[in-house]
């Protein structure tokens, strides 16, 4: 059974996504850390469907979708911000900035 | 120790150690293939986790699809690393103290084991009835009889019929609003 180190990895791993979103001022490099955190939770699912039965991976296919589609629409936001200050340094997206 | 164990070990290393390496490189390409191994790596304990199905949609999808699709606008938005890339000392304490009491938390989680929860549960009132689908069927492992992708479709078109359907509306939003937004003049 491996429940306890599956669930032990999947905190490694949303941790260090969480660190990624912190520390990294990149805005594509961000999004790739948060994609890592949702892998990271897919794995809890699926760990956890192993002794509750297959609920958790139609969960993981649900993620994966969403995390599909947020990926294309935040990437369009990206690109659409990047014409106007021509950076994807999150410093620089100030827009909303009274 | 048995073959399985070691066999998620490898994995887990190597999941992990991509993470990092995903997070420290400047480069942002470097970091999107560093995820694309990790994402690999995800997949072969998918498949230790007996979730088959699953580990070939984490291929397809997060490794082929969407990494595909990062490694595009990074491309095509001609981004390299940047001189301000790290955030300064005092961004490095906070996402040091967060994450750790975050991986402190979610590691206790090992505690937990389902006749614990069913122990606790059993302790509270009854005016807190306990939802049926907390214990569905938590029975033996074993090969099912209706097949790796079988044991998936049944209740994804049965009893998640429904969020399916709206799953599929919200990627028709989702492409509708990537290509307005992309777009310069529509």
């Amino acid at each position: 059974m491996l429940l306890g180190p599956s669930l032990a990895l999947s905190a490694m791993l949303f941790a260090l996504g969480l660190v990624g979103v912190l520390v990294r001022r990149n805005a594509i490099v961000v999004f790739m850390c948060i994609e890592l955190m949702l892998n990271a939770v897919n794995l809890a699912l699926v760990a956890f469907s192993q002794v509750h039965g297959t609920s958790g991976q139609i969960m993981v296919f649900f993620v994966m979708t969403v995390a599909a589609a947020e990926a294309a629409v935040g990437l369009a936001i990206i690109l659409a911000i990047f014409r106007h200050v021509q950076s994807v340094d999150l410093k620089q997206f100030n827009l909303l900035k009274g | 120790m048995t073959a399985v164990t070691v066999v998620f070990g490898v994995f887990a290393v190597w999941a992990v150690l991509s993470a990092l390496l995903c997070i420290t490189r400047a480069n942002p390409v470097a970091s999107a293939l560093w995820l694309v191994s990790t994402m690999f790596a995800l997949a072969g304990i998918f498949v230790l986790l007996n979730a088959e199905f699953i580990a070939v949609i984490q291929v397809l999808v997060y490794a082929g699809a969407v990494m595909v699709l990062f490694l595009f606008v990074i491309m095509l938005l001609n981004v390299d690393a940047m001189p301000t890339e790290w955030k300064r000392w005092p961004g490095w304490l906070l996402a040091g103290g967060v994450s750790a009491v975050l991986l402190a938390e979610l590691v206790a989680l090992r505690a937990y084991s389902p006749e614990r929860l069913a122990r606790e549960l059993s302790t509270m009132p009854d005016s807190l009835a306990i939802p049926a689908y907390v214990f569905p069927h938590a029975t033996a492992t074993g090969p099912d009889p209706r097949g790796v992708v079988g044991q998936i479709a049944e209740p994804l078109f049965q009893a998640y019929l429904i969020p399916f359907e709206i799953t599929s509306v919200l990627l028709l939003a989702a492409v509708i609003g990537a290509v307005v937004l992309a777009k310069k003049r529509l």
